[in-house]
């Protein structure tokens, strides 16, 4: 008798011979110049149920530029394992020819040009027409949203989210985990789930006074003649990464024998297949995935990673979907028997050129940035270089602003979050829109204040242990805080206290004296009543001050040693 | 939902005052006596005896906390006659020492503490043997970051 295990490497193989046929289709379609939407959505149907997942669209409701990680650094275990494996690296292990279509959505080599020849990514227009495509293909799906949809853009902080979720409700969306969507506050949190037409799920989700869960944990979704569980995890950390006197009433955190108390539950209640919808980031799922038990599949999110195979732990299939709405997550199962049997998979790159946008979901997101087109439109300046964030440093988008804050807030020192949303901008105009893509939060105040340097070592030591603790179930996921006139040197695979090194102040070349107080800028405090311009207004100011964007002296210099 | 769940609580908190009774409770016994170190609370309340780690007694606590000053942590070790928790790195280590008594219908505790910085939480259980059994979580008490 073939064990479960074995169905599951069968199918991961099968996946993983698919993943390179379609390779090598996309290959010889960029030969011939045919890209089309048929290849990207072809898929041979398997089995008897579907999954479709995205993620961490941060609001970007019309396509984008994104360039992925040049740095992502794992630490302990993950080191070396996806998602930690970036550039030539990544496109090795998983056979990407360089230059071509793949390489380009899921790699950064040659960014600029490939996407002058591939065209922009995502847009909830394409995005639909995907969905209805699977769906028309496969009755029985099931589209499940890991949250970090409702913040991060102009119309969706001016909308309060609303935005989203109208385009959620239109999409068809069956089931959300979160995130940000806790930085509009408790009161609007529920207001928003009041119009959404499915359930918000956070199975980790406590009431701080209580102690209970305080929010559906867990929604039966019935498909054909199949039970599917699906749970909800919210981002473990909110309270730490984001301001809690934003939503005091409630705590949350990985709470590991609660995922198990609750897909026991399920199981208790017979269901075919359990789904966990995940917000907790890739390396903590992948830990979680081999100490809970019973999970069939979990939709991992929150650390924006796109993974063009499933990650197999256990009989616990990880899929990660990317972010920005650059991927769709297509996942075909055999549940037999209250088990899944097998599976086939596919990560679906929305390239926006060559995937025809849905005209209901093009008139609504229309309707939505009517009201601001010329405020989103405008032209504050020009860069002669590619601004982008993701990595696990400062990017030139993160040193562009950084310079604003020295320089609109006269500091000496700015500090920037390590978050992994914004878009990526090519040479040639920024809009305002471009500047909230990176900046768009409910508590963007760029604050100005004085620090020592012992504090600002400990804060940077803070944040390193934040991301390179060894064991995934301490890291809160981001990435390292961005520095302005500072330069420093880091050791990730140090201990905490010791990682941060030859701190220097850029403008005289000083050693940072732990003593001294220096005038610090920056913004994205997690303390209340916290003063100051909002960041896009200043970050506004700086270009038009300055013209634009140039690629001139750095305005960080950080050193990795010890790996 | 919630409505009746709170409900539902409201009741079953009166019923986990009673099923307190059977339990004395003597939290930051060691606060009387700031001079002892946690290896002498660990002595004490062993008396000398060896110690294993491992399986008998359970600690559950968050790996980072929300908030150092009230840190929710339960303790359960099935057939245990007394739990002691310490945290290790605090000014005063001792935490609580819970005794159940014969007629206690569990020997789990649930309570808030205060971490004043990142260290171990350590449980050690006197189990219906005799013989002792540790645990420990290593909670985090950050400053925050910066979320992804």
């Amino acid at each position: 008798m073939t064990s479960r295990r074995e169905f599951l490497q069968a199918g991961l193989a099968t996946s993983a011979i698919l993943a390179g046929l379609g390779l090598s289709n996309w290959s010889r379609a960029m030969a011939q110049q045919s890209l089309t939407q048929d290849q990207l959505l072809q898929f041979d149907d398997f089995g008897n149920l579907t999954l479709i997942h995205v993620t961490d669209s941060h609001a970007h409701l019309r396509p984008v530029w994104f360039r992925e990680p040049d740095t992502n650094i794992g630490v302990g275990e993950a080191a070396g394992r996806v998602p930690h494996v970036v550039g030539e690296t990544f496109q090795t292990m998983f056979g990407i020819a360089p230059g071509s279509p793949q390489a380009y959505a899921l790699t950064y080599p040659d960014f600029e040009s490939l996407a002058r020849s591939y065209g922009r990514m995502g847009g909830f227009d394409r995005i639909a027409t995907v969905v209805k495509a699977i769906r028309a293909a496969r009755p029985d799906s099931i589209l499940l949203d890991g949250g970090d949809t409702w913040h991060g853009s102009y119309t969706s902080l001016k909308t309060m989210g609303e935005d989203m979720v109208l385009v959620q409700n239109l999409l068809g969306v069956e089931a959300m985990s979160s995130h940000w969507e806790f930085t509009f506050g408790t009161t609007r949190v529920r207001e928003l789930i009041e119009k959404c037409n499915f359930p918000f799920l956070g199975a980790n989700i406590y009431d701080v006074e209580w102690d209970e869960p305080a929010f559906e944990p867990y929604r039966i979704i019935q498909k054909g003649d199949l039970a599917v569980g699906v749970i909800g995890q919210a981002f473990p950390y909110l309270p730490i990464a984001n301001p809690k006197w934003m939503f005091p009433e409630y705590s949350f955190g990985i709470r590991e024998e609660r995922m198990q108390e609750v897909v026991d539950d399920l199981r208790g209640q017979n269901v075919d297949l359990v789904v966990c919808l995940s917000h907790n980031g890739f390396d903590v799922d992948h830990k979680m995935a081999g100490r809970v038990k019973g999970i069939d599949v979990i939709l991992s999110g929150h650390t924006h990673d796109a993974v063009p195979e499933p990650v197999l732990v256990g009989e616990t299939i990880i899929i990660a979907s990317g972010s920005h709405g650059k991927f769709v997550s297509r996942v075909d199962l055999d549940v037999q028997g209250g088990r899944m049997a097998g599976f086939r998979h596919k990560l679906i790159p929305i390239f926006s050129d060559v995937i025809q946008p849905d005209p209901e979901m093009a008139a609504l997101i229309d309707d939505i940035r009517a009201p601001f087109t010329a405020d989103l439109e405008a032209v504050i300046g020009q860069t002669d270089h590619l601004l982008y964030r993701r990595g696990n440093f400062n990017g030139t988008w993160d040193d562009l602003i950084c310079r604003a804050i020295l320089e609109e807030r006269d500091a000496e020192i700015a500090l920037s979050p390590g978050v992994r949303w914004g878009a990526s901008v090519l040479p040639g105009d920024i809009t305002r829109e471009d500047i909230h893509s990176v900046t768009s939060m409910t508590y963007g105040q760029c604050y100005r204040t004085e620090m020592t340097g012992e504090t600002l070592k400990t804060v940077m030591e803070d944040v390193a242990d934040n991301i390179f603790n060894p064991d995934p179930y301490y890291q809160q996921g981001g990435d390292m805080v961005r520095v302005g006139g500072l330069a420093y040197a880091i050791d990730p695979t140090a201990p905490m206290g010791s990682r941060i090194t030859d701190l220097r102040l850029i403008a005289d070349d000083s050693a940072i004296d732990p003593s001294r107080s220096y005038v610090v800028g920056g913004w994205a405090s997690i303390n209340e009543g916290t003063d100051g311009p909002q960041i896009w207004d200043v970050v506004e100011d700086h270009i038009r001050t300055t013209g634009g964007a140039r690629q001139d002296a750095p305005v960080s210099n950080i050193t990795v040693k010890g790996l | 939902m919630l409505i009746s769940r709170r409900g539902v609580l409201a009741a079953s908190a009166g019923l986990a005052a009673l099923g307190l009774l059977p339990i004395a409770v003597r939290a930051q016994d060691a606060a009387a006596a700031p001079a002892m170190t946690a290896d002498d609370m660990i002595a004490e309340f062993t008396g000398g005896a060896a110690v294993a780690d491992g399986d008998g007694v359970t600690l559950t606590a968050p790996e980072i906390a929300e908030n150092g000053n009230t840190v929710p942590i339960s303790v359960d070790a099935p057939g245990a006659s007394e739990i002691l928790v310490l945290a290790l790195e605090n000014p005063t280590p001792g935490v609580a020492r819970f005794t159940f008594g014969p007629l206690a219908a569990s020997q789990a505790a649930a309570t808030r503490i205060r971490l004043a910085k990142t260290q171990d939480v350590v449980a050690i259980a006197k189990l219906a043997d005799g013989s002792f059994v540790r645990t420990a979580s290593n909670v985090k008490v950050t400053i925050g970051g910066c979320g992804g």
